[in-house]
């Protein structure tokens, strides 16, 4: 008889399935919501890592949540890209699942002290811009296509003379035909110098760096810096984290702010029980690094529901955010001293949404109204005078212990005596309201 | 009949960053938001600027920061003697976080005339 070798070949499912492993601090944690086929309920072996739980979800018969733990090693240090490739690679392509969702994932301080997150974070960025005690205020510039520079400069500096911190390229603005970059770029700088010298207050405008290949993306930080602007811009996710990595170093290294837009999330967070949930993406992007985030805005025309949103939006700003199911957190996360990212709320809101959005969002946000902006009947500058007097009428009752949120109706009105432009815009927009139901609302 | 627009004409106005858009407060509005900052537990500190440097990141501190200082009448009392000895200078009102090293709240008081 021959002698047989073991090459120590096991059934992946028993190495697999460790409910009594007892996470390390350095394991990177994280959890899945899976609806199998009916069949292969109790079919496993479909993970790498060690499964150390599964919960049933509150109210879905179908799925369960499954918490994994990764050893540190599988991991290269500093790369975001190097972790989503690993954790939502071919298993979101696996037969056995009909859907899988990553929910969360905890990142352990090790990784996160690799990763250089924010180049600025929201201190540094407030005593750039000189902006204390208050939300900040945006807005994006419309009609959002078909401007060229010197129109679309026009527009920048009707919105910052009017009272606006800053206003931003639209995502879908990059390098066309009718407006090279260039261009923009030169218009823009002229009326931020502009608006900044008649009203006395610093302002910026998200130049749109976003482009083909990092070559050209850097060509356009490098010419926004020449031009002494404070803050570009970058989409995230349709320009992927290698590049958003890249330029945020480059953004530490020169002192420019960075504002992040999101195109394409909602392609991937918002099926409840497929993709990948906005948290992970948000704490993705806190590593990878960016100083403002857009968050959805709770009460406009975005998907997004209350709970969830604060959940996320602590993750962006706090050093340390403990475990809350009602708000969607599933772990524990210590940021340990990584800056902290800006919440932009933007889309579908107006005047009235103000004191809701300030008590939502709080001072460490910025809140962008565009069609709240521009919309109103005497022009952009008018319609920026009008959210900046409700912004700073709302931080003031707020400060005086007003509950903001029951009261806004009295105090818009109060401000709005004082301010013609906030009165005419009260008028314009007193019919509006947004009430849809969310599509992805937290099982519990 | 005579042509009448109902648009008006929006003036830029320049203004002095948080609260530039309301009115002057009133005596009992500065005391709310002085309040406000004793009980967030910040600092309380007093800066003061001539016109013309308004811009600039540093301006004069009056005194020093008031650490601690928790007496909301001890701040109005300052305020106005800074005022009294700059009558020409914008008096800024901070309330400094020591644990975020950020200000949780600045606005000017008074402006220089």
């Amino acid at each position: 008889m021959s002698k047989k070798y073991d090459a120590g070949v096991k059934e992946y499912r028993d190495t697999y399935w460790t409910p009594d492993y007892v996470p390390l601090d350095t394991d990177l944690l994280a959890c899945f919501k899976c609806t199998v086929w009916s069949e292969l309920l109790t079919d496993l072996d479909f993970y790498k890592g060690r499964c150390y739980r599964i919960e049933d979800v509150p109210g879905d018969k179908e799925a369960f949540y499954a918490f994994i733990a990764y050893p540190l090693d599988l991991f290269e240090e500093g790369s975001i890209t190097n972790v989503l490739t690993s954790l939502v690679g071919n298993v979101f392509g696996f037969k056995a699942l009909r859907h899988l969702r990553l929910e969360d994932i905890r990142f352990p301080i090790a990784f996160i002290k690799t990763c250089m997150g924010p180049p600025n974070g929201i201190v540094v960025e407030r005593d750039r811009m000189n902006k204390y005690g208050r939300p900040l205020l945006g807005c994006t510039i419309k009609p959002k296509l078909g401007l060229s520079g010197k129109n679309y400069g026009r527009v920048v500096y009707e919105c910052l003379r009017g009272g606006l911190d800053f206003t931003k390229d639209d995502e879908n603005i990059n390098s066309q035909p009718f407006q090279r970059w260039q261009n923009r770029f030169e218009f823009v700088a002229e009326a931020v110098r502009s608006s900044q010298e008649e009203t006395g207050e610093k302002k910026g405008h998200y130049l749109n760096c976003t482009a083909n290949t990092p070559e050209e993306m850097y060509e356009r930080a490098e010419f926004a810096k020449e031009l002494g602007q404070p803050i570009i811009m970058h989409d995230y996710i349709t320009g992927g984290f290698t590049a958003n990595t890249g330029l945020a170093k480059w953004c530490r290294k020169n002192g420019m702010l960075l504002h992040i837009h999101r195109a394409m999330h909602a392609v991937i967070d918002r099926h409840p029980k497929h993709g990948i949930h906005f948290r992970v993406l948000a704490k993705c992007l806190r590593l990878s690094g960016g100083d403002q985030l857009h968050t959805g805005t709770v009460v406009g025309k975005l998907e997004g529901d209350r709970q969830t949103t604060l959940g996320y939006i602590d993750q962006l700003r706090e050093s340390f955010v403990p475990e809350d199911r009602t708000r969607g957190n599933f772990f524990d996360q210590d940021w340990g001293s990584m800056g902290g990212v800006f919440a932009v709320a933007s889309g579908g809101i107006h005047v009235w949404h103000m004191p809701a959005l300030v008590a939502i969002f709080g001072d460490d946000s910025v809140l962008q109204f565009g069609g709240g902006t521009h919309g109103h009947p005497w022009g952009s500058a008018a319609g920026a005078a009008a959210n900046r007097v409700a912004l700073e009428a709302c931080v003031k009752a707020r400060n005086a212990g007003r509950e903001i949120e029951r009261e806004g109706r009295d105090i818009l009105t109060e401000a709005a005596k004082h301010s013609p432009e906030l009165a005419i815009a009260l008028e314009t927009w007193k019919e509006i309201k947004f009430e849809f139901d969310t599509v992805d609302k937290l099982d519990v | 009949m005579p042509f009448k627009s109902t648009v008006g004409d929006y003036q830029t106005v320049a203004t002095l960053e948080t609260f530039g858009f309301l009115p002057p407060f009133t005596q009992d509005e500065i005391y709310d938001q002085i309040a406000y900052i004793i009980a967030q537990g910040w600092s309380p500190l007093i800066e003061h600027v001539h016109p013309s440097r308004s811009m600039a990141t540093y301006w004069s501190y009056w005194k020093l920061p008031f650490f601690g200082e928790k007496d909301l009448g001890v701040i109005v009392s300052e305020l106005e003697a800074a005022h009294r000895a700059y009558p020409d200078h914008h008096v800024r009102l901070v309330g400094y976080d020591a644990y975020t090293q950020s200000q949780g709240a600045c606005f000017v008081v008074f402006e220089g005339r």
